[in-house]
């Protein structure tokens, strides 16, 4: 959990985190373990879902967020521990017997149907009224803005319309719990971001949990009410965007969540006059000239730009801290044009950021 | 410039007639296939011609020399005769129950070796499908002579039960050929199990579909294609085979008729108007088969 070294400061924590023993737990996970042969994909992980919540488990490749989904699905049983859905322990129950439903990364369509059967396939299943499921299947493409497509082939539709229909066919159902693995993963950035934003008005007007597997690091921060950083089976930091961002408990989640800005060392003791692991966003620093006053509150520290690079509305500065450290300092081209920033290489500078924005963490 | 020309072939003749090539594509194509289309249209589609066009000769009754003359008569013997239509009718009801029964035991076969085994065992599992193709044909079908035979293995081990081998007769030509084509069964199913990717399993499953009603929904109409493509094989098969018949069974069928006529009692124009009745009911076959989408499977 977030190590909090200035409690005085709670604005940086943004708006959340509202308890889930008052909303009452959609999921718990308890002491899940998933071993595939001497992998243990899943190392012990404990977690409370909310309802209604947009909760992501976000992690790189292989961290286990992926197992962790498909055992809340159902299509893998855990090893050990306990997986509760809305209190009832649905551990060892299959995929048909739980009251979830799965958004799949390649969307799982089935071929030789059409749009509407797709759609409709759970409501048929569970013997809806052909009344009830017609005007639910309308309902549901309606929300995903396939109005009218019923009658075409998943092979006719683009990957952004795949995905609609892989959302309306979940969705239909009127789970308790909505699960999401990458499921943006296949579009292309500019329809990523418009899924993204899609993706949370549905789940706000339906008001269904939605769990949603992500291994980057801008959407989860974009959608989530809260995050789970997963690295290596086990879970870093569980807390609301700003929380894992602003306050990274660990050294993983520092590096994963945004650009890793270290202190250690020896420079950590110069600067901050303790030993231990100190980390700071880089777009909290100022640079300023070498000399420049800094205030009670404020951190400087002099060192040398080595790179420059010019990403359009900000720059990115490498500065060089002696003794091996260095810290990266984005600044937003506001005034600065391209030339002069890319003068700046060589020069000296004085790095000076906010006091409570440096934080320590667990290495 | 100089080093770049450098690493092209000198230029001359074959360069440049195969860059003329390279750019005319139609010739490529025609120099590509040329000797298989050649092939196929002389020698084969060459040799459909003459059967169907002498099923309409006859033999003159006298000197039994083939007339090459235009005549309906094989085609009223054929109709009017009731034991050929016995025979056609045999033929076709062993050619679906081999189908069937190859269906039946390829399906979980095919399921295990796509779905459920390990490479390992799914390697071992192909090796046997496609061992009995290695052997010869006739060797295996003797093998079936040896086991079928009175006081053979197969009537040795069904005593034990107090029952009786079929010996030859349709049921041991059904069992025979069952076992001949079961390969060409197996392998088209399998390939469309292993087509079908795994999450719309779990999708059926996650949308509440237990087994039954996820092999019924999804699995079985994605897999129909494959079943079809195969069952082309073990009907069309069974449907122009002679050999098995004439050494494990009994009764005539419509492969014996053909072989009889044309080997035997030397009336080749009779033995290709019966040639024509296999050819038709394919026909009919393959076009039920392409109505339920089997040429997308193969």
């Amino acid at each position: 959990m977030a190590i909090s070294p200035f409690p005085d400061h709670p604005a940086e924590t943004g708006p959340r985190p509202a308890t889930t023993a008052a909303r009452g737990s959609a999921v718990r996970l308890e002491s899940v373990v998933k071993r595939f042969g001497d992998v243990a994909a899943v190392a012990g992980i404990d977690l409370d879902v909310a309802n209604g919540e947009f909760f992501s488990m976000l992690g790189p490749s292989g961290s286990g967020k992926t197992t962790t989904l498909r055992m809340i699905a159902g299509f893998e049983l855990p090893t050990s521990g306990r997986i509760l859905l809305e209190g009832e322990d649905v551990s060892n129950k299959a995929p048909f017997e739980r009251d979830v439903n799965t958004v799949f990364q390649d969307y799982a369509l089935f071929p030789h149907m059409n749009v509407g059967e797709n759609v409709a396939y759970g409501l048929v299943i569970r013997k809806v009224p052909s009344a009830e499921r017609r005007e639910r299947v309308a309902d549901a493409l309606r929300m995903v803005r396939l109005e009218g497509f019923d009658k075409r082939r998943p092979s006719q539709l683009s990957g952004g319309q795949r995905q609609r229909v892989a959302l309306a066919r979940a969705l239909v159902n009127r789970p308790r719990v909505l699960l999401l693995d990458e499921p943006l993963g296949a579009l292309d950035l500019k329809l990523r971001e418009e899924m993204q934003i899609e993706l949370k008005a549905i789940q706000h007007a339906v008001g269904i949990t939605f769990i949603y597997v992500t291994h980057d690091q801008e959407e989860a921060l974009t959608m989530s009410d809260r995050i789970a950083v997963f690295n290596l089976g086990r879970i870093e930091q569980v807390g609301s965007p700003a929380e894992v961002y602003e306050r990274p408990a660990t050294e993983f989640v520092a590096g994963f969540v945004g650009t890793s800005n270290l202190l250690r060392g020896e420079i950590a003791e110069r600067v901050f006059g303790t030993a231990g692991t100190f980390t700071v966003r880089p777009e909290k620093i100022r640079m300023a000239e070498p000399g420049a006053t800094v205030a009670a509150d404020e951190i400087g520290v002099d060192g040398q730009i080595r790179e420059v690079v010019y990403l359009g509305s900000d720059t990115r500065y490498h500065v060089a801290l002696g003794a091996g450290s260095e810290l990266v300092v984005t600044q937003q081209n506001l005034v600065t044009s391209s030339m002069e920033a890319l003068a700046a290489e060589g020069r000296p500078t004085r790095l000076i950021w906010k006091r409570i924005h440096s934080l320590p963490i667990s290495s | 410039m100089t080093s770049r020309s450098s690493s092209l072939p000198p230029e001359g003749i074959r360069r440049r007639s195969l860059a003329a090539l390279y750019r005319h594509v139609p010739a490529q194509l025609l120099i590509l296939l040329a000797p298989p289309v050649g092939w196929f249209g002389v020698v084969y589609l060459g040799s459909l011609a003459i059967l169907l066009l002498s099923a309409f000769w006859y033999l003159n009754p006298v000197t039994s020399a083939v007339v090459h003359d235009f005549s309906l008569n094989n085609f009223r013997d054929l109709i009017e005769d009731p034991v050929n239509r016995v025979i056609i009718q045999r033929t076709v009801t062993i050619a679906l129950a081999v189908t069937a029964t190859d269906m039946l035991l390829a399906f979980p076969i095919a399921w295990f070796m796509a779905r459920v085994a390990s490479p390992r065992v799914r390697s071992l599992l192909f090796m046997g499908v496609l061992l009995p193709l290695w052997s010869n044909y006739l060797v295996r079908v003797f093998a079936w002579r040896i086991i079928l035979a009175k006081g053979g293995p197969l009537d040795g081990l069904l005593g034990l039960a107090g029952l009786q081998g079929p010996g030859f007769s349709d049921v041991s030509t059904w069992l025979v050929f069952s076992y001949l084509w079961l390969p060409y069964m197996i392998l088209p199913i399998y390939a469309g199990f292993e087509r079908i990717p795994g999450s719309l399993f779990e999708a059926s499953a996650d949308l509440g579909g237990r087994g039954a009603t996820t092999f019924r929904r999804v699995v079985l109409p994605l897999v129909l294609p494959a079943v079809a493509a195969g069952s082309i094989f073990t009907f069309s098969l069974t449907l122009g085979d002679y050999i098995t018949p004439t050494l494990v069974a009994k009764n005539q069928f419509l492969g014996n008729v053909i072989y009889v006529n044309q080997g035997v009692a030397n009336n080749v124009p009779f033995a290709a108007t019966f040639a024509i009745v296999p050819i038709g009911i394919m026909a009919i076959y393959l076009l039920i088969a392409r109505r339920l989408g089997a040429f997308d499977a193969l």
